[in-house]
């Protein structure tokens, strides 16, 4: 593997590399959950949309597997990352999210 | 996957590794260990992760301290290629009612005595230490440095590789589905990948903990519940210790990597093996968070799942051997702080096994306590 194809970004969330998430199968990880949970990759806000296919691919071309035989790991609530300030307000009654006015107490990432 | 064994460790999240790891460390050569999944599958892999020697109990304190001893150097023990993650950033936990902050106060008095170097703090003491809490309605506080919290991802993963490298054999997506005894004596573990002869069997099988006493005949009166938990995104540094109120029922710490991990009790949650979420947990744990932290209220939440509890009668874990039936061991019922114990556990069982004197007696957590009626007791879980 050249040099450059190790740097590329596999998970743009938490910046995990094709190396990394390579090494980790290298030392047997067989399924997304293990790659997961060594790497992070996957577990950044948007929940592995963009890297869960690449890495299942990783896994599925060491193993000589097709990627339909690779492990998946659970899709989790909530679909997109929502702010504790807007939770907070769900009215237990109807469902209804309002007044939502923590915008200006964000915290810098 | 080797068909005999001197032991065989039925489950692979902390505390099945740590005592497989530590048997392997006691110079046990032929030790295997079976998960029906992966590794840190079960509760392990879905805990808050919190390690801390505030308990109220002589018992809890010295046996929880032990446990912080060997964390502290456990990185290097295990001579891990990642981090474990480890910090020590200490527990603020926070009293609502009179009752528990006269609770507190006496908890204090007790860790001191064990030399925990605990400290009683005032609410505008709490909020020096936690500059952006809120301390509205708080009597007070107590906080110890020494506490924190690790990732339990990496914490089993690095028991397992450790145990690989002593010549131990880790088999995943591989289920004990019996166990044969001859006479009284354990002589074989039936997995889906084939059966493997043992003298000896460790039961650290977390929430299945029931199930595989009974393969024995070891009837354990422990039941499963869920808890469930959530992530955030990283955000800067917001807190430095775990923040922990019995009265609000939270838990709440940032990790190295800057998401916020927690979670709150409740006791609606059902008992039996649901591990499914619901958007009332998300609206309680906010509602409640953002009131103690107003500076959540713009952090989002980006994953929510559960685990489950394993608890036991007395909320305590259950060690040790089971009259009657030879070469059985089991390290299960933990009720919440499996992680935590799991170092100090591991070694305790595998002492056991090699036949040595346990470096701390837990003679007094085993099974037979409950016929005794000799209930472990800890107030400082209300």
């Amino acid at each position: 593997m050249s040099k450059n194809e190790e740097d590329i970004i596999v998970c743009r969330c938490e910046d995990i590399t094709l190396g990394e998430i390579r090494k980790v199968i290298r030392e047997g990880a067989t399924t997304l959950d293990e790659v997961k949970r060594i790497t992070r990759a996957g577990m950044g806000p948007c929940q592995g949309r963009t890297c869960r296919l690449l890495v299942a691919g990783e896994i599925a071309n060491y193993l000589g597997k097709p990627v339909s035989e690779i492990l998946q790991s659970s899709y989790r609530p909530p679909f997109k990352p929502v702010k504790m300030g807007d939770l907070a307000q769900i009215h237990e009654g109807n469902g209804d999210c309002c007044d939502c006015d923590s915008e200006e107490e964000g915290v810098n990432s | 996957m080797r068909s005999s064994a001197d032991v065989v460790v039925i489950g692979g999240g902390v505390v099945g590794a740590s005592i497989a790891y530590n048997l392997a460390k006691q110079g046990v050569k032929d030790v295997v260990l079976c998960e029906k999944d992966t590794f840190a599958n079960g509760s392990t892999g879905r805990c808050g992760a919190g390690v801390r020697e505030q308990w109220g109990s002589e018992g809890n304190i010295r046996i929880c301290k032990a446990s912080i001893d060997i964390f502290e150097n456990l990185q290097e023990e295990l001579d891990y290629d990642y981090d474990i993650e480890f910090v020590q950033k200490g527990y603020l936990m926070m009293a609502y009612t009179e009752k528990e902050w006269d609770q507190f106060q006496k908890n204090v008095e007790v860790q001191h005595r064990l030399g925990v170097n605990s400290i009683l703090c005032t609410p505008e003491e709490a909020k020096e230490i936690v500059p952006v809490l809120n301390t509205e309605g708080m009597f007070g506080a107590t906080y110890n440095a020494r506490d924190g919290h690790a990732n339990p991802f990496h914490t089993t993963n690095a028991y397992l590789k450790a145990f690989e490298r002593l010549g131990g054999e880790v088999n995943d997506f591989t289920e004990v589905t019996g166990i044969e005894k001859r006479g009284d004596k354990v002589a074989k573990v039936k997995t889906t990948k084939g059966d493997i002869s043992a003298p000896v069997v460790v039961n650290a099988a977390g929430p299945w903990a029931a199930p595989v006493g009974s393969m024995v005949g070891v009837e354990l009166p422990v039941y499963t519940e869920r808890h469930q938990i959530l992530v955030t995104e990283a955000v800067g540094h917001l807190f430095d210790p775990m923040l922990m109120s019995f009265s609000l029922g939270i838990y709440c710490q940032q990790t190295p990597h800057g998401s916020l991990v927690m979670g709150i009790g409740d006791p609606n949650e059902p008992k039996g093996y649901d591990i499914g979420q619901s958007w009332q947990f998300l609206k309680k744990m906010s509602d409640v968070m953002c009131r103690l932290v107003p500076a959540l209220k713009g952090v989002r939440v980006v994953r929510q799942w559960s685990g489950l509890y394993t608890i036991s009668p007395d909320a305590h874990p259950i060690l040790g051997t089971v009259p009657g039936v030879d070469g059985y061991y089991q390290a299960v019922g933990f009720s919440g702080h499996g992680f935590m114990l799991a170092p100090i556990v591991g070694k305790l069982i595998s002492e056991m096994i090699v036949g040595k004197e346990p470096s701390i007696d837990i003679s007094d957590l085993d099974l037979g306590r409950f016929e005794r009626g000799d209930l472990r007791v800890e107030p400082s879980v209300v």
